[in-house]
């Protein structure tokens, strides 16, 4: 296997100037898991730190041992020396209500949260959760009561996804698309469209015979009011985003060696590079190395045949070629990574290996964190 | 055409769902093959962007058309389609209203940006509905194009929202066209032609997220299929071995023989070779036994199980046939 530059993750727990980490990769990688280990073992070094997560499954509760996560940071372990770890789940409705109580006149508040658009769409974007996600970060941010963010990047369905997000809400809430809405409303209420030159006249009649009149109705509605609060919304994500690119901030791309998920990690490497993002480093999970690496597969295998062919020591046998399979993996799992580190030599990387039970309880998280820190 | 029996008889859409990391385009892909064998006409639908097909059957990005990308063991085809949501609105404004031009318009104003982000669920409408468009279609002998089709849907966490979004966006149109679109798709979705099957790991995680998809799904009433539990590593030590190993009792002085005898080691290179194999076998043990609270678990749902091997070389496409092999002698195609 190709030589990478180690990953120090104590290094960057262990500096101050560490405000942010943000995990990413794609699904079913173990990036929850790895946040929240970092988390634990950040306060056991003494940071202040807050884990947020998008998950909705609720795992990050369950190996923290919380029974209820909601919106408001709760109070997980506090170490000895000084650190105290906490965790959130993102409540994607509740943060996108409380913006809208925020910047919104209470009358303007209550129209846009009894719009049905509103009630279906606010809690079904996909787009939004990343999108809330960062608004929620930005939040914790500026509360300053916690001197380590750590963020769990929602399970999307690419990874990118949670930096292109907001890109597009912004987009959308600054296209034409949005003026065609709210223009009617903007011209003193006169009927809808009227005022617009003949190619819009087109479109909106294409719309209103797609949709139907009750709908853009209430998604006019819902638009004016929302485009109304939203003036401040770009900015905000704009601010978030120079925050990512931040030096306090750190990226970690989380993989498992494996084709789809190494790939993703590549992937996400080069974006981060392009968007000028700060990268700590690849964290590779559920590695497979054998304790009995110095027997190789190959001759492992010719081993258990010529035992079965003398029909001797079949328990032998059997372990030889259970050896041979693991071997196997361990060759394939090389491979996948060589890939990635051929491409990314630069990239520090931590290795954990495959641990046989899930992560339960902080003590789990804690040997998580182990493996992570001299990985 | 001869249908054997199957435990899907009757079923022309498969939906396939799973949490990330099970290999559920795989699955999907593998029963694709295992439906066309025998000279049917399978399409595979990609609804998530990733090119994961394409990947898979080793072959360029996939555009937004049906196009033949495999041939199942003794005939059959098996077409794909990589559904963009963009293409599919403006498909459906032409088909339905004859409005393409209007379409591009909508499209340069940001209309697609608008179902594609802020209305994710118009976009699984489109999805949907064009999922179920291909599973209603007849040829000009009145009978269906295809046999069956299998969705590569969106991970266990969304598939309910996913598959009932029409509804969701009924509940918003209340009349209108888009209200007898989302008929028309809610309508294949909950009949008994479509089923929706869970891809899963003998782990914790993968096993709680599918028994609580499962419940999900009853709870809307939606149609569950079966259960696919991939990657399952078959044991090769005996039970009595694999019970001592659990206890850390594994007999290292019998297992150190045997290598002196495979002339693998000898001395007392014998006894640290042995040690550590032995710690592979515990480790081995240990998560056999993990895999078999799980399995007893996914029992406690009703629905059919099959088991899919690991593939030890990663998944390629002798790999896919292997695995549409195993389903169809399990009875699940």
């Amino acid at each position: 296997m190709k030589k990478s530059v180690t990953l120090d993750i104590d290094a960057i727990l262990d500096d101050r100037g560490t405000r942010i980490i943000v995990c990413c990769g794609s699904g079913g990688v173990g990036k929850t898991t790895t946040a929240a280990a970092l988390g634990l073992r950040a306060a056991e070094r003494g940071r202040c730190a807050v884990v947020l997560t998008v998950d909705p499954a609720r795992r990050l509760a369950q190996s923290m041992g919380l029974t209820e996560l909601d919106n408001t940071p709760r109070l997980v372990s506090e170490g000895e020396s000084g650190g105290q770890l906490y965790a959130m789940m993102l409540d994607m409705k509740r943060t996108f209500d409380e913006i809208i109580e925020a910047h919104a006149d209470p009358e303007r508040a209550r129209q846009i949260l009894s719009n049905p658009f509103y009630q279906s769409l606010s809690s079904s974007f996909s787009g939004t959760q990343e999108y809330m996600a960062m608004e929620k970060l930005g939040q914790l941010r500026r509360s300053d009561e916690w001197d380590l963010i750590i963020v769990d990047t929602p399970p999307s369905r690419s990874a990118l996804d949670f930096l292109d997000a907001p890109e597009r809400l912004g987009r959308f809430l600054d296209g034409r698309f949005i003026k065609l809405l709210t223009a009617p409303a903007k011209a003193g209420g006169r009927s809808a469209f009227r005022l617009l030159n003949a190619g819009f006249g087109i479109v909106a009649g294409a719309m209103t015979k797609l949709l139907g009149a009750q709908v853009i109705k209430d998604l006019q509605t819902f638009v004016s009011a929302l485009d109304a609060v939203f003036g401040g919304f770009r900015q905000r994500a704009d601010l978030t985003y120079k925050l990512l690119q931040a030096p306090g901030t750190a990226f970690i791309v989380v993989a498992a060696p494996e084709r789809d998920a190494m790939r993703e990690a590549s992937y996400f490497v080069e974006r981060l590079a392009e968007e000028r993002m700060p990268l700590a480093g690849l964290v590779v999970n559920r590695v497979h190395e054998s304790p009995a690496a110095t027997l190789s597969g190959v001759r492992s295998a010719a081993a258990a045949e010529d035992l079965e062919t003398r029909g001797e020591h079949e328990l032998t046998a059997a372990v030889l070629r259970l050896h041979t399979g693991r071997m196997q993996l361990a060759a394939r799992e090389h491979r996948e990574q060589d890939h990635f580190i051929g491409a990314h030599p630069t990239v520090p990387i931590a290795k954990v290996a495959a641990m046989t039970e899930d992560v339960h309880d902080l003590a789990g998280l804690r040997r998580v964190g182990e493996l992570l820190a001299n990985g | 055409m001869d249908s054997p029996d199957t435990d899907w008889d009757g079923v022309r859409l498969h939906v396939v769902t799973g949490k990330g990391g099970t290999g559920k385009t795989t699955v999907a892909a593998a029963l694709a093959l295992a439906l066309a064998s025998g000279g049917r006409k399978v399409l595979l639908v990609e609804v998530e962007g990733r090119q994961g097909i394409a990947q898979i059957f080793d072959l360029p990005p996939l555009p937004y058309e049906e196009r033949r990308i495999a041939v199942a063991p003794s005939g059959g085809d098996v077409f794909a389609l990589a559904i963009d949501p963009e293409e599919a609105m403006l498909e459906y404004m032409e088909m339905f209203y004859g409005m393409r031009r209007a379409g591009r318009a909508l499209t340069k104003m940001g209309l697609v940006d608008f179902a594609t982000t802020v209305a994710p669920g118009f976009r699984d409408v489109l999805v949907t509905g064009k999922t179920t468009e291909a599973v209603r279609r007849r040829g000009r002998d009145g009978r269906r194009v295809y046999d069956a089709v299998v969705l590569d849907a969106p991970p266990t966490g969304r598939i309910t929202r996913f598959l009932n979004v029409t509804q969701e966006v009924a509940g918003l149109a209340r009349v209108g066209p888009i209200k007898s679109h989302s008929d028309l798709v809610h309508g294949v979705v909950k009949s008994p032609e479509t089923a929706v099957h869970f891809v899963t790991l003998l782990e914790e995680m993968p096993v709680q997220e599918t028994l609580d998809g499962v419940a999900d799904l009853a709870g809307a009433g939606l149609p569950a299929g079966g259960i696919f539990i991939n990657m399952v590593r078959e044991s090769l030590l005996p039970q009595a071995a694999l019970d001592m190993a659990v206890k850390g009792r594994f007999d290292v002085g019998e297992l150190a023989l045997g290598l002196k005898a495979a002339g693998l080691a000898d001395g007392a290179d014998a006894g640290s070779l042995a040690e550590a194999l032995a710690e592979e076998v515990v480790e081995h043990a240990r998560r056999t036994e993990l895999e078999r609270a799980e399995r007893e678990s996914l029992a406690a749902s009703t629905l059919p199980r099959y088991e899919l091997p690991l593939l030890t070389d990663g998944v390629d496409l002798a790999g896919l046939y292997e695995l549409a092999e195993s389903i169809r002698t399990q009875g699940a195609a």
